[in-house]
């Protein structure tokens, strides 16, 4: 079996060595210790391990590192730039956007996504893109919420 | 609230556990205590409010008194003036940390970053008995603002004396203690400097009425926030410590399974991959995660499972296993004066399925042995009562294992349990270096535990005028929380019995309050047709309770009930409750595809009450959630089983609630200062499912008595 043995990640290429057929979600995890992306299923059905891929939405746990090789890899960690919130973050916060908070990396991940494809989605459309995330405890009108505030569409809600 | 804890029978996995362990006694105190100035509050003044009369310490007076052996939480001002809250609660999204460092400030008039919560480490918190019920708000949060207040006054007088003037001429701005005409003033590190002051709360002490709340009864945001936006918050499963080995548990083929025989050879042979047995328990620990896996596969292994009831029998195994004995509750009135004095008679009976918690973060644990001292990072919701099983589980004292929680992947009821610190505990003993195990989604749905399925029978009378005369209530297994109704019917007899439940079976998020609301609420709906009245009206003409007409109230006008349009294809439905010392009532909407039959809630109103509120938008935000968490049990939620296997447990067999479920939600929340605040986190997510079903009824003509609504 290949292995792989550099990965581009949040701007830098880092040295490794493991089997092409690790799932990426593992890679970052336990490898790059980039913890910010989630396990939550591992099989695609809930968004918590979600990073882009060449600005892609892309559900690490299911993706073998092999298939990601030569691409530009972005995790939440890669969000901010000098301590400076990343737009979607500073909205998260705003609109109280989280509970437990284990979605969330996600969630903002798979909004970034949709950013790289649509900078003023309708509400409409954040929905159906968003609807592969899952949040259990249920904060999906404040995540909506948030996602018009960094997109520009909406304002905060007073509560 | 004792009572009520008590009444909780649901809480099976608590079953033949010691209540509570008064461990965090003097010693340990001292050990973490160096200086400066301490608070604290007795475990009696949380295990029981009745306790508080008898707590016989005066703390008044300047002395140093005796450190009590009887530590339920502290506030510590260090001479750095860091003020630090030390109790063994546990966050897990539901937001205490903000809310409790909230109060704290308030009584202490210091701004939110001076105070620092240290919660759940077992070396380092006192003995809590573990986050649920509801019981943070109306229990912690009081002592700790007293605890908070008496710590200023002292610091007051401390600084008072510097200054040789009274204490009423010292005030505390901003963090700062100042004289009468701001000329002098002090940094609480200045005044906590060479103190070592130890007192427990007195018993007079006062706190600042609601209405005069400053920072709490605020919106104030998630204090740790931006830890979670930026990826930063260390859950147990981001944990990582040195030369750490990745575990893997080879499970049964069912429940009940015995092993009948096995093979590790082909595991034992791969590099680094160590295999752990004990008994029926078979581990594999790693120095990958890959590796795990593989070595779990190799290992060939046979198990032998009894035949088990499937979902196909559920309701009627439990009717045929349940206790036929009365329990504590006593009837109220005569039910058969009240059938007698009846123009109408109902009977019926309701269902709820067995749900799983499904917390996005799986049970995790690190375990880590330092010759006889074990330490364990999990995400439970009761670092104390884990310990205890980790101690019973190596036979050794408590006193050499520390657990530690860090703020938690949500757990809904779903993690007061032990079972993964167990085995990555084994595995890191067994390999002799530290392993972290993280379940998967599977084995979380295989061998965690459910929220209890039950049956429930209702038989009521009314008269024509609308008032309900009889009301006998039947709930066989899923549990007796909020059994009792508010509303006031004069003939009651209400019983909940155990049963035999095929499946492990404990909390979850209100217990079984949910399942009670929804059959009495639907039965209440079927009342009302029965008699040919308004839904509204009808449950006004039983209530008498001030504070459930209100939340009913509040919810028909956001609502707009007097002025709903009948419309094909579309209905309305409302349900009120009362749980946990909160009110709710609910308000659904819904659509049906005339082809299709499928439904859809298009709107939910929902209007709740607990006392004063602490923090508005995180309220809002667990009103919300609990909402959508709702829809699931409410509309599609449920586990299906056979022969001990559990037949959809994944995410692509078991539907959660997603974005495009979510109708257009709105919250109704009444803010009664001169009210305590009661908790927050469970009653919201009871009155949706009944609302649904007397929807869709009213959309369609049929009634829908099974949870979940819409299984398909």
């Amino acid at each position: 079996m290949a292995n792989v043995t550099t990965l581009n990640v949040n701007g830098k290429k880092l040295r490794l060595d493991v089997d092409s057929q690790t799932p990426l979600l593992y890679v970052l995890r336990d490898y790059l210790n980039l913890t910010g992306t989630k396990y939550g299923c591992g099989e695609a059905r809930c968004g918590a391990c979600t990073v882009l891929a060449d600005g892609q939405m892309m559900r690490s746990c299911v993706t073998p590192v092999g298939r990601v090789s030569d691409k530009q890899i972005t995790t939440i960690e890669g969000l901010a730039k000098d301590d400076k919130l990343h737009p979607l973050q500073e909205a998260f916060l705003k609109a109280d956007a989280l509970q437990c908070g284990y979605c969330t990396a996600g969630m903002i991940m798979s909004a970034a996504a949709l950013f790289n494809k649509n900078s003023k989605p309708s509400r409409e459309e954040i929905v159906k893109h968003m609807d592969g995330n899952v949040c259990r405890c249920g904060t999906y009108a404040r995540i909506v919420n948030a996602i018009e505030i960094a997109a520009g569409t909406a304002k905060e809600v007073a509560e | 609230m004792n009572d009520d804890l008590e009444f909780e029978v649901e809480r099976y996995e608590l079953f033949a556990e010691p209540a509570y362990n008064f461990n965090f006694n003097r010693r340990q105190f001292l050990k973490a205590f160096s200086g400066g100035i301490a608070l604290i509050v007795p475990m009696s003044n949380l295990v029981a409010s009745t306790l508080q009369q008898q707590q016989g310490e005066s703390g008044r007076g300047r002395g140093n008194e005796r450190v009590p052996d009887d530590i339920g939480a502290w506030i510590h001002i260090d001479e750095n003036g860091t003020v630090s809250v030390f109790t063994g609660k546990v966050e897990l999204g539901q937001n205490i940390r903000t809310s409790l460092t909230q109060a704290v400030a308030e009584e202490l008039h210091v701004p939110l970053t001076t105070v620092r919560m240290v919660m759940a480490d077992t070396d380092l918190t006192p003995f809590d008995m573990g986050t649920f019920g509801s019981l943070t708000t109306p229990m912690m949060a009081p002592q700790l603002r007293k605890a908070a207040a008496a710590a200023r006054e002292t610091l007051i007088s401390l600084a008072a004396e510097q200054w040789k003037v009274a204490p009423s001429a010292v005030r505390i701005v901003n963090a700062r203690f100042v004289n009468h005409d701001a000329s002098k003033s002090l940094t609480l590190a200045e005044v906590a400097k060479g103190q070592k002051l130890v007192k427990t709360i007195p018993p007079n002490v006062s706190v600042t009425p609601a209405n005069e709340w400053t920072i709490e009864g605020t919106s104030v945001a998630k204090v740790n926030g931006r830890d979670f936006v930026t990826g930063s918050h260390q859950y147990t499963t981001d944990i990582k410590r040195e030369g750490m080995l990745y575990g893997r548990i080879v499970r049964p083929s069912a429940l009940e399974s015995t092993l009948v025989s096995s093979d590790t050879k082909a595991a034992e042979a791969m590099p680094g991959v160590v295999v752990v047995r004990d008994g029926d328990f078979i581990g594999i620990a790693a120095p990958d995660r890959q590796t795990a896996i593989r070595a779990e596969k190799a290992v060939a292994v046979h198990w032998k499972a009894p035949g088990q009831p499937g979902d196909d029998e559920l309701f009627d195994y439990l009717k045929k296993n349940a206790s036929t004995e009365r329990g504590r509750s006593r009837p109220v009135g005569s039910i058969s004066d009240g059938m007698t004095a009846a123009d109408k008679k109902l009977a019926q009976t309701y269902t709820v399925a067995y749900i799983a918690h499904a917390p996005l973060e799986p049970r995790a644990a690190v375990a880590e042995w330092n010759g006889d001292k074990l330490t364990v990072w999990t995400g439970t919701q009761r670092p104390f009562g884990v310990r205890s099983e980790l101690a019973e589980a190596f036979h050794m004292p408590e006193e050499k294992i520390r657990v530690i929680v860090p703020d938690t992947g949500s757990g809904y009821g779903g993690k007061h349990t032990g079972e993964c610190a167990i085995e990555a505990a084994r595995l890191a003993r067994g390999s002799g270096k530290p392993v972290k195990l993280v379940w998967t989604r599977e084995e979380e749905f295989n061998w965690a535990y459910f929220r209890p399925a039950g049956v429930i029978e209702v038989s009521s009378g009314v008269k024509n005028d609308g008032s309900v005369t009889a009301w006998e209530f039947h709930n066989y297994n899923s549990g007796a929380s909020a059994m009792q109704v508010k509303y006031d019917f004069p003939n009651q007899d209400i019983q909940f019995h155990n049963s035999k439940s095929p499946l492990r079976q404990g909390s979850y998020r209100g217990l079984a309050a949910t399942a009670n609301h929804f059959a009495r609420e639907v039965h209440m709906d079927e009342l009302a047709q029965l008699v040919g009245m308004d839904p509204v009206a009808f449950r006004l003409k039983n209530i008498k309770d001030a504070r459930l007409q209100a939340v009913l109230e509040a919810v028909a006008n956001s609502f707009g009930w007097d002025r709903r349009k009948k419309i094909e294809g579309r209905g309305y439905g409302i349900a009120c409750g009362f749980e946990k010392g909160s009110y709710v009532a609910t308000t659904a909407e819904v659509s049906v595809d005339p082809k299709t039959k499928a439904v859809k809630i298009e709107r939910a109103v929902e209007s709740f009450e607990c006392g004063a509120i602490v923090n508005k938008r995180h309220l809002h935000n667990q009103v919300e959630g609990a909402l959508v968490q709702a829809i699931g049990g409410a509309m599609f939620e449920a586990i299906q089983f056979k022969n001990g296997q559990i037949l959809n447990g994944r995410f692509s067999r078991y539907r959660l609630p997603r974005f495009s479920d979510m109708p257009k939600i709105e919250v109704v929340l009444l803010d009664r200062k001169d009210l305590p605040s009661a908790g927050a986190g469970e009653t919201p997510i009871v009155g949706l499912a009944p609302a649904v079903s007397n929807a869709i009824f009213d959309a369609t003509g049929t009634r829908l008595r099974s949870l979940p609504l819409n299984p398909r």
